[in-house]
Formats: structure tokens, C-alpha cells, sequence
């Protein structure tokens, strides 16, 4: 039972992040149709800008992290308007093709970049655990889950209240008839992949302290990233919050009581499952946005 | 003439090792032509059946390890208390099994994954590759995980007049590697002019209608997932046996994207493109070690992709076959 509660709130907290992983990749594909090999480098480039703001310029902790989610916001930017922009009427496998490429460049110019060895980022918070009853846990992990929950809660307000969220969910529902509308979808194209490879970033910068910090990282993230989105059903949001949260508890608990060796093979083993037998994902998305 | 000219390249291809015997050379020519042999494989989906499968490495990582344990032999529980002992086989048996093993899993994969389309199916292959390698890192009874299976035997053949020969040096790897990429070149160039490949061209080009006509889709994208399977399977068993040393990370996603470009960058849906592709890309890390860091070097990749996909997305065979005046 003291076993079962603590693997509950591992599996939350890990959750979260990947619910921001999910969240981000799958808005870009309901929108723009794209499948996003980057994610995984955007998730690595927001743990590196956190390195280089705290260690090597001696950012403010908290700064560093808002800092490195901008840079990940600007890098998204000058991906979509450099490459997608031009792709926009590409069939989806060149699409693939290209960011395929582009992920190959980003992860081999931050091995260039930042050599080969794991790397540290110090943290302001207490290295001995919180321990409440028979659960206990890290205060940096707390703070990870605190954040991970004001920013989804941050994206949700933005899609459901501000006008920019409005021209997002007509977007994603139908780019003609919003264009008709005097909905201007290139820039909603530059913002949605923008926000998505912020909230990518703002996940590689919130879990780069609690994990190391290297210029592989990306690779299984950005594959678990799809886990998430196919689990949910992909260009679902409410379906990535939720896949997000589920693979966070698949691997907790088939890490926990099944094998740890294979803790990162669940997760693929169930998006082969789901998409051989259930292929629209846990929710179907019968509204597909909001 | 034109008939001629792949032969004439073929034999200057065999002739190679008599005229340059340099080492090195045929060291590098080798592990090329391994690769061409995955991307003439992968070109039968990605190019003929247009399903960009990205979990192809897969195929090639099943063919090195199936080969390797049958050229060491294993001994494994499989639980209750039973044991699986396989003794040490010959090489060309390994490669054989290589085949059918890798065969058999493009069957399986064939069936889960030609459920669904595009994206969905793309997914799926890169997780099978995925799911694969985390079985080669843990399952260390059979595959020594991370340790890697080290000592493989080279080929050995036989020889008339000579008996079994084991081939330990460079020039004979590199005849053997010639040989398997001109019989999958062959294998593939048979499937596609077959009514499989109309079939599966048809297909390509118009699913709705080819599955109107009456062509059925999933059949023949099966086996199309099998032929390629197979052929991967058996370079990955050349690799086995050539390298002599083999580690989970023959499953890494960045060898499929290597074989992906070989065949974009050629000419996916020609026969030649591979080996164009393969053939630039096989030799460009050697031209560039020494000069540059091995990121450069795939940074170089994957810009290549990006400008080939944008600018040039039928590969340079086709491009090259426009320029040439028609009678």
C-alpha cells in the first residue's frame, strides 16, 4: 500500500512534464499537420539554455528557467518561419522528411556545441527529501509538478479566453473556412509552433535539474512525446493532458512492479498496441480542440 | 548499351580490389555497400509502396544479431526450468536464418503496422525499432546487453578445390558484399517489374482506386514488408560477420535516417537511386574524417535532407534521367 502511494505521486509528477510534452506536440500536429521531429531537441535545447543561464552566466535559478522557455519560444519561431513556412502545401511524409533533418542538425550542433558529457545544473532546493506519512519526496520534484501544472493551466486559459486562442481552435478545426474569417493562419502556424516548442522547452529546462543534462536526452523524450500524443489520440489536447499523465503512471508502475530494466519499452509496447488495435487513441476526438 | 553499362559497372565494382589494393579503400567500400544493401531494401516500401517506414534498422539489427548467435551459439532459460542451447553454427547458416528471422518479423510488422496511414504508421515502425533495441540492452543472457556480442567468426564459404574458406581479408569481404548487393538489386528490380510491383505502384499512387480494381493492398504491402525485411536482414547479417562485433546500437534510429537519406537523395521508386545515394553518402564520412567533427559531419546530413526534400525531392537519378535528350 506504502508502495502503492508512493508510486502515485512519482507517477504524478513525471506526468505532468510529460503532459507538456504531449500537449505541445499534439496542438502542432492538430493544427498544422505536422509531425514534429524536433521536440525532442526543443525539450534538450530548453535543458541547455537552463545550463548556460544558471552555470555559466550565473542567471538567477528561476529566470534561467522562464529564459531558456523564451529561447525555445524564439527557436520554434525561426523553425516555422525558415522551414515549415515553406513546406505548407507538402505532402505530410516530405514534412516528416524535413524535420527529420532539421532534429539531426539541432542534436548534432548541441553535441558540437556542448561536447558529449552529461552536464549538472545546480538548483536552489534542498537535496533531502520531504517525507509525508510513507511517501516521500524531492522538493525540486514538487516545484517541477507546481510549475508543470500553472503552465498547463496557463495554456488552457490562453486557448479557451484571448483571441489568439480562438484563432488556434479555428485553425485546428478548419484552415479555410478560418482564413475566411479573416483568420490569418501563417502567423497562427508561427504561434502555434512557437508556444509548442515553448512548452517542450519549459519541460527539457524543468526536469534538465532533476535528470543530467545531455545531447541525447532528446531521442527518447521525442519518441515518448509520441507515446503520449498517439495514446490520447493524436490533435486531441484533453487526450495528450490525459496520455501524458497515463504513460507517467504505465512506466512508474511497470517500473515498479514488473521490471526496471524495460520501464522505457512499456511505453512503446502500448502506443504499438493501441495503434494496432485501437488506432483513433484511448479519445477519439470527436471535437478536436478545446 | 544501356543493358550493358550495369555490368560494365558491376565488373570494374569486382575488378577493384586487383587494380587498388589498398586496405583502406576496400574497408570503406565495404561498410558502403552494407548500407547500400539496407537502402535498396528500404526503397521497396519507401519508394515503390510510398510508406515511409522509419523502423527500418530494425530488420538490419534482427539479420546481425540472429547471425551472430547462430556463429556463437547461446544457452538460455526461457523459464520452468527449460533451456533453449543452440551449438555454434556455420556462418552461411546464420545468414540464412538472418533472413528468415528478419522476414518473419516484417510479416508481424506488416500486419500490426499496414492497419494505418501516414503518421500513425511511422510511429509505429520507429517504436518497434525502439522496442527492439531495449530488448538487446537488457535481455543479456542472450544478446550480453551493452557488453555486446564480441568474437563473431567472418564468413566462411565453400570453396570448390579449396573446401570451407574463411574469409578474414578485406578484398574477399568486400567480393562477398558486391555479390549480396547485385542479387538484392536483382531480388528488388524482379519484385517491382512483377505484377507485385505494379500492384504495389498502383497503390502508391492511388489507394482508394487500386483497392476498386480489386488489387488487395494489405496482401501485397505485406509482402513487399517481407522481401524488404529480408534483405535488410541479410545486411545485417554481412555486418555481423564483416565488423565481428555487435551492440544494441544496430538498432539506433540514426542508422534508419542514414538509409532514408541514401535512398531520398537518390531517387526513391528508381533502381539506381540507392546506390547513387549509398554510394555518396557510404563515402562522404571518409572523405571528411580527419577534416571535420563526426557532428559536422551529420549536420551535413541532415541539411542535405532538408535541401533534397525541398528543392530536389525526386532524388538525383530522376534528375539526371531528365537531362539526358530523349530520342
Amino acid at each position: 500500500m506504502d508502495q502503492l502511494l508512493q508510486h502515485l505521486v512519482n507517477g504524478t509528477v513525471l506526468g505532468g512534464t510529460y503532459a507538456l510534452l504531449g500537449i505541445g506536440l499534439t496542438l502542432i500536429f492538430g493544427v498544422m499537420r505536422v509531425v514534429n521531429f524536433t521536440h525532442g531537441e526543443l525539450y534538450a535545447f530548453g535543458a541547455y539554455m537552463t545550463y548556460a543561464f544558471v552555470s555559466l552566466l550565473g542567471v538567477n535559478f528561476y529566470l534561467a528557467l522562464a529564459l531558456a522557455t523564451l529561447a525555445g519560444v524564439a527557436l520554434g519561431a525561426a523553425l516555422e518561419l525558415v522551414l515549415l513556412r515553406r513546406m505548407r502545401r507538402a505532402d505530410i511524409d516530405s514534412v516528416m522528411l524535413v524535420m527529420i533533418g532539421a532534429s539531426l542538425v539541432l542534436q548534432n550542433a548541441e553535441m558540437w556545441a556542448w561536447g558529449g558529457v552529461a552536464k549538472l545544473i545546480p538548483n536552489p532546493f534542498a537535496g533531502s527529501p520531504l517525507v509525508l506519512g510513507p511517501v516521500s519526496v524531492l522538493p525540486l520534484r514538487l516545484f517541477v509538478l507546481g510549475v508543470s501544472a500553472a503552465l498547463l493551466l496557463g495554456f488552457w486559459l490562453m486557448l479557451d479566453r484571448t483571441r489568439a486562442g480562438v484563432a488556434m481552435r479555428a485553425t485546428f478545426q478548419d484552415p479555410e473556412t478560418a482564413a475566411l474569417m479573416g483568420v490569418r493562419v501563417g502567423w497562427v502556424n508561427t504561434a502555434t509552433f512557437a508556444i509548442g516548442s515553448g512548452l517542450a522547452a519549459a519541460a527539457g529546462a524543468l526536469l534538465g535539474p532533476v535528470f543530467m543534462v545531455s545531447p541525447t536526452m532528446g531521442d527518447l523524450v521525442g519518441l515518448k512525446a509520441f507515446a503520449i500524443v498517439i495514446l490520447g489520440g493524436l490533435g486531441s489536447l484533453p487526450g495528450a493532458t490525459l496520455g501524458g499523465f497515463a504513460l507517467g503512471f504505465v512506466e512508474e508502475f511497470a517500473g515498479g512492479y514488473l521490471s526496471t530494466e524495460y520501464r522505457d519499452a512499456f511505453g512503446f509496447l502500448l502506443i504499438i498496441l493501441v495503434l494496432a488495435l485501437k488506432p483513433q487513441g484511448l479519445v477519439p476526438a470527436k471535437e478536436r480542440i478545446g | 548499351m544501356s543493358k550493358l553499362l550495369p555490368w560494365l559497372f558491376v565488373a570494374a565494382l569486382a575488378l577493384l580490389p586487383v587494380a587498388f589494393p589498398d586496405p583502406y579503400l576496400l574497408a570503406v567500400l565495404t561498410s558502403a555497400g552494407i548500407f547500400i544493401i539496407g537502402a535498396i531494401s528500404l526503397n521497396l516500401l519507401l519508394g515503390y509502396t510510398g510508406q515511409l517506414s522509419l523502423g527500418h534498422v530494425a530488420f538490419f539489427g534482427l539479420g546481425a544479431y540472429t547471425s551472430a548467435l547462430a556463429a556463437l551459439g547461446f544457452d538460455i532459460g526461457i523459464g520452468f526450468g527449460l533451456r533453449i542451447t543452440l551449438a555454434p553454427q556455420p556462418a552461411w547458416l546464420g545468414f540464412i536464418a538472418a533472413i528468415v528471422v528478419a522476414g518473419g518479423f516484417g510479416w508481424l510488422l506488416g500486419r500490426l503496422a499496414f492497419r494505418v496511414r501516414g503518421a500513425y504508421f511511422v510511429i509505429i515502425t520507429i517504436c518497434f525499432a525502439q522496442v527492439l533495441r531495449m530488448v538487446a540492452l537488457n535481455w543479456i543472457e542472450l544478446t550480453q546487453g551493452p557488453m555486446a556480442l564480441i568474437s563473431i567468426p567472418p564468413f566462411s564459404l565453400w570453396l570448390p578445390g579449396q573446401g570451407v574458406v574463411a574469409l578474414y581479408s578485406k578484398a574477399q569481404n568486400y567480393w562477398l558484399v558486391l555479390a549480396v548487393a547485385v542479387v538484392a538489386f536483382l531480388v528488388v528490380r524482379q519484385v517491382v517489374e512483377s505484377r507485385i510491383g505494379r500492384a504495389l505502384v498502383a497503390l502508391r499512387s492511388n489507394e482508394s482506386l487500386a483497392r476498386s480494381v480489386g488489387i488487395r493492398v494489405t496482401h501485397y504491402l505485406v509482402i513487399a514488408a517481407v522481401i524488404s525485411a529480408g534483405i535488410a536482414g541479410a545486411a545485417g547479417s554481412l555486418f555481423a560477420h564483416y565488423v565481428r562485433i555487435v551492440d544494441p546500437d544496430v538498432f539506433l534510429f540514426i542508422y534508419t535516417v542514414t538509409m532514408v537519406i541514401m535512398v531520398i537523395t537518390g531517387g526513391k521508386g528508381t533502381l539506381w537511386g540507392p546506390v547513387v545515394g549509398g554510394l555518396i553518402f557510404g563515402l562522404i564520412p571518409d572523405l571528411l574524417r580527419g577534416h571535420a567533427a563526426p557532428e559536422a559531419q551529420w549536420v551535413a546530413y541532415g541539411v542535405a535532407m532538408i535541401l533534397f526534400v525541398m528543392f530536389l525531392p525526386r532524388g538525383i537519378v530522376p534528375a539526371l534521367a531528365s537531362l539526358r535528350p530523349r530520342p
